[in-house]
């Protein structure tokens, strides 16, 4: 019982993370339709600001300045490539991101050289003892982290001017943009939101609590399970990513223990290819009407 | 009739190759032209059936993997029981053609019920699954610490190694030699069967479920049907693939990480010379493996000539090649969605133009109608 208490709150933790990069990934989606395949990049961006500053800056300027470096790679990515491609359908784009995804992941790893550097996150390799269970303390302050973000997110969606016009463009771009909603100042904020959640992101997961790995391609590969978790919650549906990256966060904890850790890497991805075979659009997604 | 020409004499010079190059770069040939028969292949379900895959990685494993046991011996080797059925190897290499493709056409529930980008991201999973079955399954795969050597290729006993001596006007045929002519005669088979699919009744069924399931379907073409075998002979290309790939690398070894040569990051390669080919372009698919495969391969070869090894600091010849074509890709999308073929089909029309030669090309006026951004036909 207390190994099963131990991995879904290590579970939750994992799937806190997953819901911050899944949300991000379908406010993009939302904004600007496009299959952001370079989010783990924007990852790698946090991660590697993060690491060069923490000597000299101490961790929270460090991580603020992560954070800020990720949503402005993310906004750069929007206003210099995608904001100029209006031409190309979102099948073009999503294979931009690609490309994107490709360079930025190669300079980041240039810069690195052999080296593989943890963060040094203050909350990393101490883990606490609840009621006779020891939890790992990345994955209590992920929870918390994750709860305070995802629900001053939904509460800035539903109240804020920002959030309103987000959703009216979602809904219909050409009638917002006749409402006068500046189009262009929605998709931006929308990549920059999107790329600062991937900033807070990788501060869990470049941890030994987390991947047992430092900032490297395993990293890359982690970030990646963001995918599954947007599909399975239905890629434009906001809540949905937050239940897609529970879900993949406790299949992940629960497989690695129970099955096999490299089991828990494709077992995310068996979820979401049985959820695509049972709802095509994931669990909240919109069902794609065809009109013939 | 000129573009024929061009086409025997491109051949020619291939034939005439190994003659003028030496062995290293023989071998980054062979290297493009393994990512030459998987392009082809990806660029049928991408660019001509309208279906996003990223699972030509896992076709690639399961075609090497299927060549290895079809044509390897039962045998203790190492630490790892293998398990091989001896088979001739011209027999695994049809088998392993044929049980890749059957893998793809496994796939075609899903692909049937989803498409586009779902459909690319739910072909993900099978990169995953690859890279887990290929540890699981040491008894085929070999196991990814050690791998498992393929049999070498061998036709009605002659087989593509160093074994034996043969000498053609001159020039000693060893390994890279042999594997050469092997590996050109698959890649032109590869690529007329391609071209004879787009051509016909098959690549017109690809391109209207492309364009249009709904109106496909209401013209009598079974959108289901259609979409499986679209995905079925890509992934008989991928399987094929594979099989060059392991000949060419004497080794089958399954990926340790999520970063390796049959990992997400391989599947992205193939997508990439797909794009920057032009989508759905046979001819372009060739010239993008020629980018994607051929940079990285022959940089190396010219910086170990040069003595440039250790002085690039951090651009080693693969890093500067993931630069050309992460940032060709992103080009191309931006600038020309139809790749290099609509530049190459736009010079010829200009060419054309210029001479004043009446169009004398079969498939007539497609040819020259400037395509939709990202769909062109051949």
């Amino acid at each position: 019982m207390g190994t099963f208490f131990q991995l879904v709150v290590n579970g939750l933790g994992k799937g806190a993370v997953y819901a911050l990069l899944a949300l991000g990934f379908v406010i993009i989606f939302k904004a600007t339709e496009v299959i952001n395949f370079a989010h783990g990049s924007l990852v790698l961006v946090g991660g590697y600001i993060t690491v060069i500053t923490v000597d000299d800056l101490g961790f929270v300027l460090a991580a603020a300045l992560g954070i800020a470096a990720a949503g402005v790679a993310a906004l750069l990515i929007e206003r210099l490539l995608i904001s100029r491609a209006r031409n190309a359908d979102d099948f073009a784009l999503a294979l931009l991101t690609i490309g994107v995804d490709v360079v930025i992941v190669e300079d980041v790893f240039r810069r690195l050289g052999t080296t593989v550097p943890y963060l040094g996150a203050p909350w990393d390799a101490a883990p606490i003892t609840v009621a006779g269970v020891t939890l790992f303390r990345t994955q209590l302050v992920a929870m918390i982290v994750g709860l305070v973000l995802i629900s001053a997110f939904f509460l800035a969606f539903k109240f804020t001017n920002w959030g309103i016009a987000m959703r009216a463009q979602a809904e219909n771009r050409e009638a917002a943009a006749l409402m006068g909603i500046r189009s262009s100042r929605v998709t931006a904020t929308a990549w920059l939101v999107a790329g600062a959640l991937a900033g807070v992101a990788v501060l869990f997961i470049v941890t030994q609590d987390f991947s047992g790995t430092g900032l490297s391609r395993s990293t890359h590969a982690i970030a990646f399970a963001a995918f599954p978790a947007a599909v399975i919650g239905g890629l434009d549906s906001t809540a949905g990513a937050v239940v897609g990256g529970i879900v993949v966060g406790l299949t992940q904890a629960l497989t690695e223990v129970y099955v096999s850790i490299p089991f828990a890497k494709v077992a995310v991805f068996l979820v979401m290819l049985l959820v695509l075979v049972i709802k095509p659009s994931g669990l909240f997604g919109t069902r794609e009407l065809k009109r013939v | 009739m000129l573009r024929t020409l061009g086409w025997v004499a491109l051949l020619l010079v291939l034939l005439a190759l190994p003659f003028y190059i030496g062995p290293g770069l023989l071998s980054a040939g062979q290297y493009v032209m393994i990512g030459a028969v998987g392009a082809v292949g990806l660029t049928l379900v991408i660019g001509q059936a309208g279906q996003l895959s990223l699972a030509h990685a896992f076709f690639l494993l399961v075609g090497g993997t299927t060549y290895a046991v079809l044509a390897g011996e039962t045998e203790q080797a190492g630490a790892e029981f293998i398990y091989g059925l001896s088979l001739p190897p011209s027999i695994a290499l049809i088998g392993a053609v044929v049980v890749t493709g059957l893998f793809g056409l496994a796939f075609a529930p899903v692909a049937g019920r989803l498409s586009g980008i779902y459909l690319g991201l739910a072909t993900l999973a099978l990169v995953f699954l690859g890279f887990y079955l290929g540890q699981a399954l040491p008894m085929l795969t070999g196991g990814a610490s050690s791998g498992r050597v393929p049999e070498p290729f061998a036709l009605f006993g002659f087989e593509f190694s160093n074994e034996g001596y043969l000498s053609v006007l001159g020039l000693p045929m060893r390994r890279a030699e042999r594997l050469w002519y092997l590996f050109l005669v698959l890649t032109v088979i590869a690529f007329l069967l391609a071209r004879g699919a787009v051509k016909s009744r098959v690549g017109r069924a690809w391109r209207a479920v492309r364009d249009n399931e709904t109106a496909a379907g209401v013209m009598g073409v079974n959108v289901l049907r259609v979409k499986a075998g679209a995905f079925a002979v890509s992934a008989a290309y991928g399987g094929l693939a594979g099989v060059m790939f392991v000949l060419w690398l004497g080794l089958l070894k399954p990926d340790e990480s999520e970063f390796g040569s049959f990992g997400l990051n391989v599947s992205i390669a193939f997508l990439a010379m797909v794009i920057i080919g032009g989508m759905g372009s046979i001819p372009g698919a060739v010239i993008g493996a020629l980018v994607v495969f051929g940079t990285p391969q022959i940089l190396t070869v010219f910086a170990s000539q040069l003595g440039l090894g250790s002085a690039l600091g951090g651009f080693s010849p693969v890093v500067i090649s993931l630069y050309v074509y992460g940032i060709a890709v992103i080009v191309v999308v931006l600038f020309e969605p139809g790749g290099l073929a609509a530049i190459g089909r736009r010079l010829s029309t200009a060419a054309s133009r210029r001479t004043s030669r009446p169009d004398t090309n079969a498939t007539g006026a497609t040819e020259h109608r400037s395509a939709p951004p990202g769909k062109d036909e051949t």
